[in-house]
């Protein structure tokens, strides 16, 4: 293509953009919206990850020791945990540091205090904190402990707490399933109707192409200005929802807050805001052009 | 120099738009198409611009087989035909000079050309005063001058007008007539595709008549008594 021409496509592109303003307003609009259920289904994948990642670290298995269990029994144990593919983390906590810690959370308490003073030995527990990977794998972990039969374990809670953990992580597998599973329907739906916003901006000028044809315009002369205003379409939408989420943002921010202390929407959008532009500046300008390409591609058959 | 080698249009095989023609059309001709409305006048044309597909036979435009090119060859032999249609086909968004401007936009033709040729042309066709004017601020006649204009920007061998006339009165019927002799006259070749008595008889051209999509009757200065 010649630099003359290339410099008429464009122009023309531009031109057919501002020229049927109402055209291109409505598209874009539309565009925008694509975009604003588009960087949603971003959001909320986004808070979601982070309320179950909060969730299940909050969900672990602890083994306790008998009272007469010796340290090195004990590491022993810890060490076989370790080796295990599933685990993510093994924290120790000793007879001493668990009475630290006890001592610590309740030295507010003037009776514990006291009682424990009274009591003069220490009452507590060793005991061994387990992170899986998955909260799915807890099961297998405990299975194992159990099956090892160690003399020195005296007790596993993940049987008292099994019914808790278990829902809790079937109901993450549907919550992340499900979620898959809506975005693919939203997005899909975002697309058709942008595609056909813009079939329809293509039909109406579908004479007017096939006069351009008859005058003697060669397919890319007369695609070229579409592909440009599709990406007009893609660029001025994209501008739209930025703006339109920062105060979206910023007001959602607190109250998401409230639910997942973890997540703070305002600090995620802006920190990731150059991805996210780029994320719905590519979608929107691919949506335009590549819907304007398959559009006119029927009107060019003259 | 045109010619079409035993040409058929068919559309179902009861119904033939234009069947086995042959025809043979010298530069610089003036030549009218007369016939009642379904004769085939205007699926020729269309043949000529490959705005349709012939069903059999070949269509050569200086040697060059138009029946042949694909798709995307088309627009070349198009800016060497310029068309004149009953409805005019003007760019409704456009002025009446970019209407004009257009054509040679897409032949490639340079900025200082067109800056050039399109008052030319539209002064020759007499509209130099409403260059700026849209489409739907023009009359009938005004409209196809437009159309005019642009068909010939492109300096093209031939000069298709398909019932250009046919929504003009009579006084505007006239002045494209004239138009499109002097046209002629200035060395394009012009295939006038009409019904309208009036114009053959004023021509004083040849006449091809054709007759459920045949050839019935070509004089060198022919009448057209339907």
């Amino acid at each position: 293509m010649k630099f003359i021409t290339l410099q008429r496509v464009i122009r023309a592109g531009f031109l057919g953009f501002r020229r049927n303003g109402w055209l291109s307003t409505a598209t874009t609009m539309v565009m925008t919206l694509v975009l604003f259920v588009l960087g949603n289904v971003v959001f909320v994948g986004a808070f979601a990850d982070t309320a179950l990642r909060s969730l299940e670290s909050k969900i672990d298995i602890t083994v306790y020791f008998t009272a007469n269990a010796q340290e090195p029994q004990i590491m022993a144990v810890k060490n076989e945990i370790e080796a295990l593919s599933d685990v993510r983390h093994v924290e120790y906590i000793s007879r001493d540091a668990a009475l630290a810690r006890f001592r610590e959370r309740h030295k507010e308490n003037a009776l514990i205090v006291s009682a424990l003073e009274e009591l003069g030995d220490n009452p507590l527990q060793a005991s061994i904190n387990i992170a899986a990977i998955d909260p799915g794998h807890y099961a297998a972990i405990s299975d194992f402990l159990a099956g090892k039969k160690y003399p020195v374990v005296e007790k596993i809670n993940y049987f008292e707490n099994q019914a808790v953990i278990e829902r809790l992580s079937s109901v993450m597998g549907t919550v992340r399933g499900s979620g898959a599973i809506l975005t693919i329907i939203l997005a899909f739906i975002a697309v058709l109707v942008a595609f056909n916003t813009i079939r329809l901006a293509i039909y109406t000028v579908r004479e007017e192409i096939g006069i351009m044809r008859l005058v003697g315009a060669s397919s890319w002369f007369i695609r070229g200005p579409f592909l440009i205003s599709g990406v007009l379409y893609g660029v001025a939408a994209t501008a739209v929802v930025l703006l339109v989420f920062f105060p979206i943002a910023w007001l959602a921010s607190p109250k998401l807050a409230f639910l997942v202390p973890e997540f703070n929407l305002f600090t995620y959008f802006l920190s990731n805001l150059v991805q996210f532009s780029l994320i719905m500046l590519g979608t929107g300008v691919a949506l335009g052009v590549i819907s304007s390409f398959i559009a006119i591609r029927r009107y060019l058959n003259v | 120099m045109i010619f079409f080698d035993n040409v058929s249009k068919i559309y179902s095989h009861n119904s033939a738009a234009v069947r086995n023609v042959t025809l043979r059309i010298e530069p610089k001709e003036f030549v009218s198409l007369v016939g009642a409305s379904g004769a085939g006048k205007t699926t020729l044309l269309k043949l000529l611009l490959r705005e349709e597909d012939s069903t059999e036979g070949t269509i050569f435009l200086d040697g060059l087989d138009v029946t042949a090119l694909t798709r995307d060859e088309l627009h070349h032999v198009r800016r060497r035909i310029g068309t004149v249609f009953q409805d005019y086909k003007l760019l409704p968004t456009k002025t009446a000079a970019e209407n004009v401007a257009f054509a040679m936009e897409a032949a490639g033709r340079t900025d200082a050309e067109i800056d050039e040729d399109v008052p030319q042309v539209l002064d020759l066709v007499g509209l130099a005063d409403k260059m700026d004017n849209f489409p739907h601020q023009l009359s009938g006649g005004e409209k196809q001058r437009v159309a005019i204009a642009r068909a010939l920007v492109n300096r093209p061998d031939v000069l298709l007008g398909d019932e250009p006339t046919g929504n003009l009165d009579s006084v505007n019927t006239g002045e494209i007539v004239k138009l499109l002799k002097k046209i002629n006259q200035l060395g394009t070749t012009v295939i006038l595709a009409t019904h309208d008595k009036q114009v053959i008889n004023t021509l004083d051209k040849r006449v091809i008549v054709l007759d459920q999509g045949e050839i019935v009757s070509d004089n060198a200065k022919g009448t057209y008594q339907a």
